[in-house]
């Protein structure tokens, strides 16, 4: 019987949650790397033996960490993330230009197909890569020559959260920043678009329909329909059918458009999941009741799932790494709280449950099934 | 040999049990010996010292002897008892956070 894999990331630290195919009895491991933020933890496709890690802190800076043997022990690996170049200046809050400066490795992402690939979205936003498994890092730096100096940060700062690889291309690369919108590479991260034509920030850019600055939170894609993307924008969820160049609302009957994560179902690549929040000042779910949303027509009508949920005085969030599909054939979906909630559902949300209740507020969430 | 102690977080990091105790070149500065604990144990570049400038970062703070040494030039001698190894350089996590 295969092993699921849930591995949690949180403010203060790590937890991997592990259990069997049935998805009802959960074993929680940690923390790991105890006292320090973990902005990602994630296993790699080719061996799930390996994971890896963002470990950071205000205090300490920035530490990547890499396992081979499931999580058991942890080896730190390179951490010196450089800008190419003269790294130039964005737009800062106040609309003048900041210097690019390092903080945080915000997303982790191996490559499908070779061991040692990985890929990193850091704030201040851009991307870099690593072909040594972590050990040493090099920036894909065209992507902040698309205009890089009009994106400015969102209030969690600056950061490119988002990196999903198209799987039957391997030059091409879909990445997304907040606030500077999506981009796109089609050859192998030489070259970038920005892939935002569709996306309307009316009342937040003072040109709505701008090239780039839309906030973007987070963007999803099914793996059997490489050029069909769902997005989670600040306010808004959005499809596009043709790989970015234009996008459309479906946003549909949902409570509120606004939130963080979205994901696609495993099997189904028209069922989507996202977690309404009431609005951008109010990062709670609407009337206190904790509901996935899932459309089961690619967008625009819209379930609310809640059972199981909490349906009153609930005022947590879900962050935008933090919701994750799993592969078995009745399809799990997991996602945590800031409330450190980690909810899981073994019937693709027909029902969850509190697989923890009590971590630290929950920054990500990645699932596995190991064989 | 230097007697160093280093935040909880950054022993669990280095994997050190309890206080470190490092030789350094004569005559032991402040730089000197952080670069003989960066040196002694790579997992902790970038985490005291950032990695690019190689400045103290914003909330790490230095101490020998009870007097705050967080601003003093890295090329500055220790005091004798720290060099003696009867006084400890001490690294710690400023205050921070509420």
């Amino acid at each position: 019987m295969s092993t699921v894999r849930v591995a949690v990331g949180t403010r203060k630290g790590a937890f991997i949650l592990t259990s069997n195919e049935k998805r009802e009895d959960w074993k929680v491991e940690g923390p790991y790397f105890a006292g320090w933020e973990i902005y990602h933890i994630v296993g790699t496709p080719l061996d799930p033996d390996r994971l890896y890690a963002s470990q950071s802190s205000g205090w300490f800076g920035q530490v990547i960490q890499r396992s081979n043997d499931g999580g058991k022990s942890w080896e730190t690996e390179g951490n010196d993330f450089a800008y190419e170049g003269v790294p130039g200046t964005h737009k800062w809050y106040d609309g003048s230009q900041h210097p690019w400066e390092f903080m945080r490795v915000w997303h982790l992402e191996p490559s499908p197909t070779n061991l040692d690939l990985l890929y990193a979205g850091v704030e201040d936003a851009g991307l870099f890569r690593s072909s040594d498994g972590a050990r040493t890092w090099q920036e894909m730096s065209g992507l902040r020559s698309v205009k890089g100096n009009l994106w400015q940060p969102g209030a969690g700062g600056m950061c490119l959260h988002t990196i999903v690889l198209s799987p039957d291309n391997p030059d091409r690369i879909f990445v997304a920043i907040s606030a500077a919108g999506a981009f796109r590479t089609d050859d192998g991260g030489t070259t970038w678009l920005p892939v935002n034509r569709g996306l309307r920030s009316e009342g937040e850019l003072p040109d709505p329909n701008v090239e780039v600055g839309h906030c973007v939170h987070s963007i999803a894609m099914h793996q059997s329909r490489p050029d069909v993307l769902f997005m989670q924008k600040h306010w808004d969820v959005m499809r596009t059918d043709n790989a970015g160049d234009l996008w459309h609302e479906v946003s549909g009957n949902l409570p509120s458009d606004f939130g963080f994560p979205i994901a696609v179902h495993a099997h189904e690549p028209d069922t989507i999941y996202v977690v309404p929040i009431k609005s951008d000042s109010e990062h709670f779910p609407p009337e206190g009741k904790l509901r996935v949303y899932r459309s089961r027509t690619g967008g625009n009508e819209w379930e609310a799932l809640t059972k199981g949920l909490p349906q009153s005085d609930c005022y947590v969030n879900v962050l935008r790494n933090a919701l994750a599909v799993d592969s078995l054939e009745s399809c799990g979906v997991y996602f945590g709280t800031t409330g450190g909630q980690v909810y899981g559902s073994a019937d693709s949300g027909d029902s969850w449950t509190p697989i923890v209740r009590d971590l630290p507020p929950v920054l990500s969430v990645e699932v596995q099934i190991l064989p | 040999m230097i007697w160093i102690i280093i935040p909880a977080h950054l022993r669990t990091l280095s994997r050190v049990n309890g206080d470190l105790r490092l030789q350094v070149e004569e005559p032991p500065t402040l730089g000197s010996v952080l670069d003989a604990l960066e040196a002694a144990h790579p997992m902790l570049r970038g985490t005291i010292l950032d990695l690019r400038t190689k400045k103290r970062r914003p909330f790490i703070r230095f101490f020998a002897c009870g007097e705050g040494w967080s601003d003093e030039a890295f090329d500055t001698p220790l005091p004798d008892a720290v060099i003696a190894g009867t006084q400890p350089l001490r690294i710690v996590g400023a205050m921070a956070g509420g």
